[in-house]
């Protein structure tokens, strides 16, 4: 069963910051979503042929032919920060 | 290498693929636009898009994987690799996980030079994935708001994996530069290091002999290596820097968290940076975006019967067909397609594979750096060159004046026969090279005494004597006549 660490892990991940109550919410929302889920696993499935997409498709290709690209006014026109030429985001250092 | 140590590398290469556009969407790939003026929804990840694969793409990474001698898989799929960073908008990478298109290749290696062993590395993998944008920090206030620009954000890769097969520094910068030259034949990349075309990262860690067996210490990551030298000596300071720490703290691989180091070209060494995700961190999941791939038995033979002749098997093919040695077919192999065609013209022509590859290793491929042309387009073609080495085999012109008459050949654009002519160069009978040479013995007592003493390189004098007085003599032939007439006084 998924854990209130599992959790906290998670939102790590996610870069989500969750205050105590919310992450005691989200343990809980997420025990009951997991373990619904894994209702599937009482089923066999030893004869059932392992499946990578819903979809009954596969090969779906473009050509490399060249398009135009959006003007860079209406690409920048939702970033929280730019400079009319790059977005800007808080320093990213040392990795 | 008296060391008690073995070095174990292995390579994980990054190649930007020589499409027009994106992986999933039809922006431009090209190099050194303005920031931000190549991307679309797709790319930077808005809501609601639909990525779709680009068909070019998908076959380079087919012809390269086998040509590496990959197994080819008939169902490939692609995941998603979750992580946060500035410059990967959807929050995410396109990659392969589980089921990569090919894997189980491999590459030969081998060192013209002799150092090592030719040798097998085997290729774990490779498989097709989008890049992430670039990001630029404020390096000297580290302050400031970072940029970032995603005109990259999409653009094809092929990430190859090696196997922890190579044993020395060396043995990776052998197998980079023959994968370089593989990629380079094939045509799937221009391979340019400066604008991130190939991107080098580094496994690394030693296996110690001890008392109890050989201990294997943990394994590094280093980054940042802009040049198949930096990765050599990156290489060649990290085994020193692990068998001091291994002395120091005697750590087993399992027992810290696996390292990533940045190489710093300047300082030449390495510096630690953040530790790395755990892979399941990473939390892979197929993208229900993208349907599988399937490709067939005809496909893949169609693949193959196209790839041509590859680097190994030309450098092969020169050496049994024309006698020349690994060294010299490494140059020529090398130095790309075009130069080799120039090569087989001229040996053809002249039936002497050393003579042709000495006059296209030294003047013919120094010319091309001066007037920065392809062999291709190179004015002198292997024909006119083969008029003059043919004059060279004749005995018609020695090879000294042959260089001058090359030179002269290049500046005027006139034949060999003329430019000789028009320096007045012409064999000299050889009843008047035994005159000259006699005159010559007579005039000089005192060296003949020399050359009968021992000193056979006193023969030198008398040629730079009989040079002045008629410049188209062989000096070769001049020189076998001094010691014969000198031997029978």
């Amino acid at each position: 069963m998924l854990s209130r660490a599992d959790v906290e892990k998670v939102s790590l991940l996610a870069r989500l910051e969750l205050t105590p109550e919310e992450l005691e919410r989200m343990t809980a929302q997420m025990v009951q979503i997991v373990g619904y889920v894994e209702q599937l696993a009482e089923l066999k499935t030893d004869d059932v042929q392992p499946m990578a997409h819903a979809l009954e498709v596969h090969n779906v290709f473009a050509a490399d032919e060249v398009r135009p690209s959006l003007p860079r006014e209406a690409a920048l026109a939702n970033a929280p920060h730019h400079d009319k030429e790059f977005y800007l985001v808080p320093a990213v250092l040392g990795e | 290498m008296s060391e008690p140590y073995t070095i174990i590398i292995g390579l994980e290469v990054h190649v930007q693929l020589a499409t027009r556009t994106k992986l999933f969407c039809r922006c431009s790939t090209k190099f050194g636009a303005p920031p931000n003026t190549q991307t679309c929804p797709i790319c930077i990840g808005m809501p609601g898009t639909l990525p779709v694969m680009n068909r070019e793409a998908f076959a380079l990474g087919l012809k390269t994987a086998i040509a590496l001698n990959c197994q080819i898989a008939r169902f490939t799929k692609w995941d998603r690799k979750q992580y946060y960073y500035p410059d990967l908008p959807k929050g995410y990478q396109i990659s392969q996980y589980d089921l990569p298109f090919s894997q189980d290749g491999h590459l030969e290696i081998s060192d013209p030079k002799g150092r090592f062993k030719p040798k097998r590395i085997g290729i774990i993998r490779a498989h097709l994935e989008e890049d992430a944008g670039k990001s630029m920090h404020d390096e000297v206030s580290g302050q400031a708001d970072s940029k970032i620009d995603l005109n990259r954000t999409g653009t094809p890769l092929l990430e190859i994996v090696s196997q922890p097969d190579m044993r020395s520094p060396a043995e990776a910068k052998a197998y980079l530069q023959e994968l370089k030259l593989l990629l380079t034949y094939l045509g799937v990349s221009d391979c340019n290091m400066q604008e991130g075309s190939l991107r080098v990262d580094a496994n690394i860690n030693l296996h110690v002999d001890t008392p109890e067996g050989k201990v294997a210490t943990p394994i590094v990551e280093v980054k940042n290596m802009n040049s198949f030298r930096a990765v050599e000596r990156a290489m060649e300071y990290e085994a020193v820097r692990h068998w001091e720490v291994w002395q120091e703290t005697g750590q087993r691989l399992g027992q810290v968290p696996k390292q990533t180091r940045g190489w710093d070209d300047t300082a030449m060494i390495t510096r630690g940076q953040r530790h790395k995700e755990e892979s399941s961190d990473y939390r892979y999941f197929p993208d229900p975006d993208l349907v599988p791939v399937v490709t067939t038995d005809e496909e893949l033979a169609a693949v193959k019967s196209s790839l041509g002749e590859l680097p190994a098997q030309m450098r092969t093919r020169l050496e049994a067909k024309y006698g020349i040695k690994p060294y010299d077919s490494d140059v020529l192999v090398s130095a790309g397609q075009g130069l080799v065609d120039y090569y087989v013209e001229l040996a053809d022509l002249v039936g002497d594979g050393k003579l042709a590859s000495n006059w296209v290793q030294q003047d013919v491929m120094r010319t091309l750096n001066e007037q920065k042309v392809e062999p291709a387009a190179f004015a002198m073609r292997p024909k006119q060159l083969g008029e003059l080495l043919t004059a060279i085999q004749k005995g018609e012109i020695d090879t000294s004046r042959a260089r001058e008459v090359f030179l002269e050949m290049v500046a005027s654009g006139k034949s060999a026969a003329d430019v000789m002519k028009a320096q007045g160069i012409e064999k000299v009978d050889e009843s008047e090279l035994i005159a000259l040479c006699q005159e010559l013995i007579a005039a000089n007592p005192k060296i003949v005494a020399d050359i009968q003493g021992g000193k056979p390189q006193a023969a030198g004098n008398l040629i730079g004597q009989a040079k002045k007085k008629n410049p188209n003599i062989n000096p070769g032939r001049f020189r076998e006549l001094v010691v014969e007439l000198v031997g029978k006084m």
